[in-house]
């Protein structure tokens, strides 16, 4: 319902619009629909950020992985503050914290650490502190952040049962529980795209072969399957064997939904014009799955495999905490958690639940990126 | 339709042979077997390893793999013979029917809590699109999706300990336990229930809560609501009397991949809650290497999903007549 009719203005300015959108690649197009979606964009954001946060743990981290500090056995977590009121009512600025000191509940008739008021301990940023190596080359002692006394720990979540900093080992398990994301989605979907392009490409049997094998392996519950076979898995065994077992047994059972993808997409790009025409050309079956096929599938491949990141995540925490997974020195979200094995730990020191908190927040942004970039992976559907 | 449930059923056979076998090679993968567990449990208690091959004998343990699979399976099919568990010295089948019917239960459930989540929701949220209930919804939802259920069922544990002071693991009371049953012991049961039902069916309400949206989304545009509504007809029984009802079928399909998701959280979420199900008998009879028992609790539980799959591609036939001839 027009209200006007527009002027020669606009008309010129709609009409160079349409043409900019009609000459815009692919990718210009998913970018410009994914931008539209709000949750999607915060999402990768976040994504983002943990990534990076994974990358420079050893600098972000306030100490490293053996630190320990003996007199700070499951410490709650430390305030930290700008202002501190002193006793005389005066107001003392800076960035600190105070140290822990023993007290002891009289309510629930046991010891805890509590901060001591009236001690203060200045937190500075980019302070010395635990010497390690940086991406395991250069060796240095610089934090991101720390207190000036070396003799006081600053731990912000708190510390575990051998008086180790939570946050520490929260950013360095980001490591190792992002990556087993993408290393088993990465294998997933090797194996997704090669028996999803045969089952679509060829059609026919092999095609109902395969597809029915898919569906047996996605009717069986996948959690009794992963323990029995986690539970292969030698106590013996090295830690980095054990990383890529894990992450292998994940991608194991997690190709099928790949799989689907892939073949759908290759039935649906199957009949279309341009594909027929490139077949009648000549062109190889091979150049027509990578030159004309995979291009057009691409943004939906990715939009699948940034939704099976946090599935894969998910089930690593889950076998870790289980005590089947990945196990200590390995530290990932699902090994810190088996410290919450039992109610009395975690109404002792609930700060050990924390790092299900970095869990929900990676695999929430990851979905709604993923969400995201499902949405806007097919540029050209109304 | 009989010609499609008939279908239907044979296919089940192929399913369950294939089952069964990736099963059994998951259980025999591990290097060594029971009698060697029990070897590196017992090596001071004086028995000596010709004890442990008289054992393996017996067990059959010595006999080529397609062998002792053939024995196992066929076992099952014809006598209802599950094996023997080597670490509880009993049969397989005295351990875990019991079991099997608690997880049945818990599963069932979740399943029942999910529907009465998701559907209401999922209408609101379609009825009032873009609103704050409608991003309220889909915000639960997804949270219900991204908190692993084991970390769920912590929560509850803590949040029902430091604040009401009680403890929620099992799924009866301790004077219950060993109870026989009757209706007071069923009535014990439900209270205890629904913790474990909630937890574990919260992850599958996140995607049906979507499903739901979508649907009834397709079917409000639809001409005939349009018509139904110019008619004169009230906004709830418009809402109710078609799309709803066109919108279910897609709810009720979905039946078949939300339940091996509720089968796989049950079993984790049994073993944190301590719940006596299958899950934590799993867990301990895959550390002992008790194959037996732990192929016999993986097979049972895939089977009894592949029949409510069954179960819910027969209903969905029943609703939707375009399923019977596609």
């Amino acid at each position: 319902m027009l209200d006007a009719i527009p002027d020669a203005r606009t008309v010129e300015r709609l009409k160079r619009k349409r043409e900019r959108y009609l000459a815009a690649g692919q990718w210009t197009l998913i970018w410009r629909r994914f931008r539209r979606h709000t949750l999607g964009l915060i999402g990768g954001a976040i994504a983002v950020l943990i990534y990076l946060i994974a990358i420079f743990a050893e600098f972000l981290a306030p100490t490293t992985l053996e630190d320990y500090t003996a007199a700070y056995r499951f410490a709650p977590p430390m305030p930290l503050e700008i202002v501190h009121v002193g006793a005389d009512g005066a107001w003392q600025w800076g960035l600190h914290t105070h140290p822990l000191v023993p007290t002891v509940d009289k309510v629930k008739m046991r010891r805890t650490l509590a901060p001591d008021p009236r001690k203060l301990v200045p937190v500075g940023f980019f302070v010395p502190g635990e010497p390690y190596r940086f991406w395991g080359l250069f060796p240095t002692d610089i934090h991101l952040i720390g207190t000036s006394d070396p003799k006081v720990p600053l731990m912000l979540l708190g510390s575990d049962r051998l008086g180790r900093d939570l946050l520490s080992r929260i950013i360095y398990g980001a490591r190792i529980s992002l990556s087993i994301g993408l290393f088993g989605v990465a294998i997933s979907f090797a194996l997704g795209v090669v028996i999803g392009g045969i089952s679509g490409y060829l059609g026919g049997v092999t095609d109902n072969l395969i597809q029915r094998l898919v569906e047996i392996l996605d009717s069986i519950p996948s959690v009794p399957l992963w323990i029995g076979l986690a539970a292969i898995i030698p106590l013996t065994l090295a830690p980095e064997l054990v990383y890529f077992l894990i992450t292998l047994i994940l991608a194991l059972i997690g190709w099928t939904g790949l799989a689907r993808v892939v073949r759908g997409r290759f039935l649906a790009l199957k009949s279309e014009e341009f594909i027929s025409a490139a077949r009648l050309d000549g062109a190889s079956p091979l150049r027509i799955i990578m030159h004309h096929m995979v291009p057009s599938f691409m943004s939906h491949i990715i939009a699948a495999l940034s939704l099976a990141i946090p599935g894969m995540i998910l089930a690593e925490t889950a076998l870790s905490y289980l005590g089947i997974g990945l196990r200590p020195p390995v530290v990932s979200w699902g090994v810190l958690l088996q410290d919450a094995q039992n109610i009395r730990t975690i109404v002792e020191a609930p700060w050990l639940l924390l790092p299900g908190v970095a869990v929900v927040i990676t695999v929430l942004a990851l979905n709604f990126f993923g969400d995201g970039l499902r949405d806007a992976a097919d540029p050209y559907s109304s | 339709m009989l010609g499609y449930i008939v279908r239907r059923v044979l296919l089940i056979i192929p399913t369950m042979l294939v089952i069964s076998i990736v099963v059994f090679l998951v259980i025999q993968l591990p290097p060594g077997d029971y009698a060697n567990t029990l070897m590196s449990t017992m090596q001071d208690s004086g028995m000596d390893s010709f004890g442990f091959e008289a054992l393996r004998k017996q067990y059959g343990l010595d006999q080529p793999l397609h062998v002792q699979y053939g024995r196992w399976v066929w076992g099952i099919v014809t006598a209802g013979d599950f094996g023997y568990s080597f670490k509880w010295s009993v049969p397989v089948s005295q351990l875990i029917w019991d079991r099997l019917g608690l997880s049945v239960l818990v599963s069932l459930s979740a399943l029942v809590l999910t529907w009465c989540i998701a559907l209401p929701i999922g209408i609101y949220a379609a009825a009032r699109k873009y609103t704050v209930g409608d991003y309220l919804a889909s915000f639960i939802g997804f949270a219900g999706l991204a908190v692993p259920n084991f970390l769920l069922a912590l929560l509850i544990m803590y949040a029902a300990f430091s604040i009401f002071g009680m403890s929620v693991g099992g799924l009866f009371s301790a004077e219950y336990v060993n109870a026989p049953w009757s209706f007071a012991k069923i009535a014990d049961l439900m209270s205890h229930i629904w913790i474990p039902a909630l937890v574990v069916g919260l992850g599958g309400t996140a995607s049906l809560i979507r499903i739901m949206r979508a649907n009834l989304l397709d079917e409000l545009g639809k001409p005939y609501v349009v018509t139904a509504r110019a008619k004169g007809l009230g906004e709830t029984r418009l809402l109710l009397k078609y799309p709803l009802r066109l919108a279910l079928n897609p709810f009720v399909s979905s039946l078949a991949w939300v339940l091996p998701g509720l089968v796989s959280g049950e079993t984790i979420v049994s073993i944190v809650l301590s719940l006596p199900t299958t899950g934590p008998l799993l867990l301990d009879a895959l550390i002992a290497q008790d194959m037996y028992l732990a192929g016999s609790i993986i097979l049972m539980l895939s089977v009894l999903t592949i029949v409510g799959t069954l179960i819910s591609d027969i209903l969905l036939a029943v609703l939707d007549p375009r399923v019977r001839y596609a």
